[in-house]
């Protein structure tokens, strides 16, 4: 099964090449991460033939201490690796006529973090895991802090050592869950057979500890104060793969190493935890409402979208599972066709503030056209593929037998016209009304109209036929 | 015995060397030479004892060289080396007198060897004296700078000091027990708990080994000298010395009070506690990178005082793998600084564009004391954690405590990251750097990285215990 390694081997190899080779580090970028689409769509078909299955991989690594290089792809890892696939290569087209400074350092980085994350999804091993949750992080700090806005060193250092924080307290949890073990090894497995056998209370401390350095990373209210900061200083193709992919590291790690692995401890605390998601989504949304900078508002509106799925990861039910995962691919595509427009928007007219933006659907009526369907995509309505996904986890919540999951699904719902509220403002002001600036806006260019095509094709397809993705979750 | 012999030697014919070899670089070369045949015959003797499966037991067990302490001393030898190699040009620029610091270094060599291998409480007195006096005198060996002098007269000082706590000790130990041999302590062996007289004593002793490898409360004398004294002569004192005084510390600990731990364990507990809190808040604080560092000698120190806690097989293996990656580490990140003309963090600004291949060392030494992983540094902090946990369940407050001061000491390691590659400067390198340095530097870095990824390469090496 190399196929597994070659997600992780193909953009570390790229990326490596990527910092020798001067001006044409983007089609070497470009080359590999089209590799990568190409490989993660062969999972994906043997996905089609066998669905439900899990493909797994083990390299022997330090057998003295149990761990080994094991890789594992079920339908979610697989969903995950195909959705890292393609943002990556938008990104590139997308940046591709703009220059940037020092482009071989900065395609380099990116494929190092796309290996980096590739990782985190497939790891099978819990030492292995936690290699490549810190190694994700050290080229995207990297990454956030080269380019980007006036204050990113200072935001970005805050968003390392929160981040960081929380993986100590994981680290801590991580050995004192291999001592825990019978013999001694991080194999996943045997970690799902001891965290079940522990006793309640050790459960629920474990819980937690493990918990934090996830809910840092989704990020969950109320451990997000890094986010908007770190989303607007960052330069957007960074932004993107913050936004798209490092947020799913966080709620796949939920998904595969909390809550099968401490099933009471979660059992026991996922109330909170939905009480925590559902005050994340009313919190976010009302502080969306009242932001001017482009980035912050579909920054706040990341976190409201992730509170929704991690209410629906702890509902824990059949359909409630399903739903998460399909909204984690949708999320991912949504969120990415959003970073684009606001890139593009910022290109143009060299600004984020909504007051100083408008007219757009006059100057370059693709990129408003493409907004509009992004905002209907992130509010969830029919015939876009968030509105399955946002259906799916409310029909999970009300299945579930947490008693208030009633009010959860009130206060979410609440959520989702809040959303609609400052989404359809942002689109009304950013598009429609007087035109307030004298630049010379360009029309949408070709590598720019592919990426945001590709997007909406994906949305409304799978808007009108999800069992393209939901049939692979078997 | 003949890795003793042969350092030791080594030493005396450095100290003639000098009245007739006058070119510095050529006594570094013979002084690089001594340290290889050293080397040399350290591996001949671990392969002796490995083969034979043995113990050595010298001068009715005064001496005692099983495997582990064969191993560790051939890794402080090439350690050594590799020191001198990547060092010598700024051990040449200290002062004139080239030849007798290096016999000052193959002395504390052969004091390494005796804190590796003793088996006498005697014998550990005399390795941590001869350890300790060629400090005082290459601390102060700058004699140009009235810091140099200051860093010496403070260590003196205070190293005498602590020394009379490590004889009162002893004195009590062998009072509460009538012998020296650490072998034959007995203390709890019989099951009947500790004399009162035994537990002062091992308290003294935990003082003065404290002084020693500067833990908290007993720390501060290090950022002073370390400051101080000549920044080669800082590079050895803060890594292969630190290093050997923690593993006599282990053996002393593991081997002799072992069985009594409950008594001392709380005591090693809380001064870790102090150290980890200390060492790295105060680093926080410091505006110089040679003052930093020597803070966060200070709280790697807490870490490997884990090591200590431990008290099991676990432990000793950890205390290998966190001194080879933080003398890897910090020997380099020194090696670095002494590059610089400026040893604040401005000083660093901009030296990725400027030099970044020795940026990129820098940056991988840092991600190593901070233990990120894929260095080495992280299987370190990995092993001395799990020694202690695998031990005792209850001590995972302590493992939290050092983990949330492990978040803290990233905030004055990245400050260096940040000056090198986010800060705009010009930085100005005293010292030019070598095609000879880069590829010493580059070998450090490429041994941090494999350690980190593949540890088992040093562990294979280790199970052979």
């Amino acid at each position: 099964m190399l196929l597994l390694f070659s997600f992780i081997l193909v953009p570390f190899i790229f990326g490596v090449l990527s910092f020798f080779s001067g001006s044409n580090a983007k089609r070497i970028a470009l080359t590999g991460s089209c590799i990568s689409l190409v490989l993660s769509l062969c999972l994906i078909t043997q996905f089609c033939e066998h669905p439900g299955q899990e493909l797994q991989h083990s390299v022997s690594w330090i057998p003295a201490i149990g761990a080994s290089l094991s890789l594992s792809a079920g339908a979610a890892a697989a969903i995950l690796v195909l959705l890292t696939a393609i943002i990556f290569p938008l990104i590139f087209i997308a940046q591709w006529k703009r220059p940037i400074e020092n482009p071989s350092r900065f395609y380099g980085l990116m494929l190092l973090s796309q290996a980096g994350l590739m990782g985190v999804f497939l790891a099978h091993d819990l030492l292995l895991f936690y290699f490549f949750w810190e190694l994700a992080l050290i080229p995207v700090y990297f990454l956030c802090s080269l380019w980007g806005g006036e204050k990113r060193i200072r935001v970005t250092f805050k968003f390392f050592i929160y981040t960081f924080l929380g993986s100590l307290i994981m680290l801590a949890a991580i050995i004192w869950l291999y001592i825990q073990t019978p013999t001694r090894s991080f194999d996943y497995a045997t970690i799902l057979q001891t965290g079940q056998s522990l006793s309640f209370g050790m459960q629920q401390i474990f819980f937690w500890m493990l918990f934090i350095a996830f809910a840092i990373k989704m990020p969950l209210f109320p451990f997000h104060t890094w986010q908007p900061d770190t989303y607007e200083q960052s330069a957007t193709p960074v932004t993107i793969v913050l936004s798209a992919i490092m947020v799913k590291m966080g709620l796949f790690a939920a998904y595969k190493w909390l809550l099968p692995v401490l099933p009471e401890g979660a059992a026991y605390w996922s109330q909170t935890v939905m009480i925590l998601s559902v005050t994340g989504i009313i919190y976010a949304s009302l502080l969306a409402m009242v932001q001017s900078d482009l980035k912050r508002i579909v920054a706040y509106s990341s976190i409201a979208h992730v509170g929704l799925m991690s209410l629906g990861l702890f509902a824990d039910t059949p359909v409630a599972t399903n739903g998460f995962i399909f909204q984690m691919f949708n999320h991912g595509i949504n969120i990415t066709g959003m970073w684009l427009i606001v890139s593009m928007i910022e290109d143009r007219y060299k600004t984020r503030d909504l007051k100083a933006l408008g007219g757009m659907s006059g100057a370059a009526p693709a990129i408003a056209i493409s907004l509009v369907i992004m905002a209907f995509a992130s509010i969830g309505l029919p015939l876009t593929n968030g509105f399955i996904g946002e259906f799916m986890l409310f029909l999970g919540v009300f299945q579930s037998a947490n008693p208030n999951h009633i009010a959860f699904m009130v206060i979410a719902g609440l959520g989702i016209i809040l959303g609609a509220i400052y989404t359809l403002n942002m689109v009304q002001k950013v598009a429609y009304g007087t035109a307030k600036t004298t630049l010379q806006i360009e029309k949408i260019r070709p590598g720019e109209l592919f990426c945001l095509v590709i997007i909406i094709v994906i949305i409304i397809v799978l808007g009108v036929y999800p069992k393209l993705l939901l049939g692979l979750i078997g | 015995m003949k890795p003793l012999i042969a350092s030791t030697l080594s030493g005396i014919l450095m100290m003639f060397l000098a009245l007739w070899v006058r070119d510095k670089s050529r006594v570094s070369n013979l002084a690089l030479g001594l340290l290889a045949i050293v080397l040399g015959i350290d591996i001949w003797s671990l392969t002796e004892v490995l083969q034979q499966d043995s113990v050595q037991h010298l001068f009715s067990g005064m001496l005692v060289y099983d495997s582990f302490s064969l191993w560790f001393f051939t890794l402080m030898t090439a350690a050594t080396l590799l020191y001198v190699l990547l060092c010598r040009k700024h051990i040449e620029r200290v002062g004139q007198h080239v030849a007798e610091y290096y016999a000052l270094i193959f002395f504390i060599l052969s004091a390494i060897n005796l804190l590796a291998g003793y088996g006498n409480l005697l014998i550990l007195f005399l390795g941590i004296e001869i350890i300790s006096i060629p400090q005082y005198v290459l601390a102060g060996s700058d004699k140009r700078n009235l810091k140099s002098s200051e860093a010496s007269l403070k260590y003196f000082l205070m190293g005498s000091f602590s020394t009379g706590f490590l004889l009162m000790g002893i004195a009590l130990l062998y009072g509460a027990t009538g012998t020296f041999d650490v072998a034959s302590l007995n203390l709890g062996s019989n099951g009947n708990g500790i004399n009162m007289l035994a537990l002062t004593g091992i308290i003294l002793l935990i003082v003065a080994l404290g002084f020693k490898v500067s833990a908290a409360p007993m720390h501060f004398w290090t950022p002073d000298v370390y400051d101080g004294a000549p920044t080669p002569f800082t590079a050895l004192m803060a890594t292969i010395i630190k290093v050997a005084l923690f593993v006599a510390f282990i053996r002393l600990f593991m081997n002799g009070f072992g069985l009594v731990n409950e008594h001392w364990k709380m005591v090693i507990a809380v001064v870790t506690a102090l150290t980890l809190l200390i060492g790295n808040i105060t680093a926080v604080f410091q505006q110089s990178v040679k003052r930093m560092l020597a803070y966060s000698s200070i709280s790697q120190a807490g870490f490997m005082l884990f090591a200590v806690l431990a008290n099991n097989a676990f432990g000793l293996k950890s205390i290998i793998i966190y001194s080879v990656a933080y003398t890897l580490a910090t020997i380099g990140m020194f090696t670095i600084l002494m590059k610089l003309k400026d040893y604040t963090y401005d000083g660093f600004n901009g030296l990725a564009k400027k030099d970044p291949m020795l940026a990129l060392f820098g940056a991988i030494f840092i991600f190593s004391l901070a233990g990120i992983p894929l260095t080495a540094g992280f299987f370190a902090k990995w092993y001395v954690l799990t020694s202690v946990l695998e031990y005792d369940n209850n001590l995972l407050w302590l493992v939290l405590f050092a983990l949330i001061m492990a978040v803290v000491s990233v905030f004055y390691y990245f400050k260096v990251i940040i000056a090198m590659y986010f800060k705009p400067g010009d930085t100005a390198i005293a010292h030019p750097v070598s095609a000879a340095d880069r590829f010493y530097l580059g070998l450090t870095a490429a041994l941090v990285l494999l350690i980190g990824a593949m540890p088992n390469l040093l562990l294979y090496l280790i199970t052979q215990l």
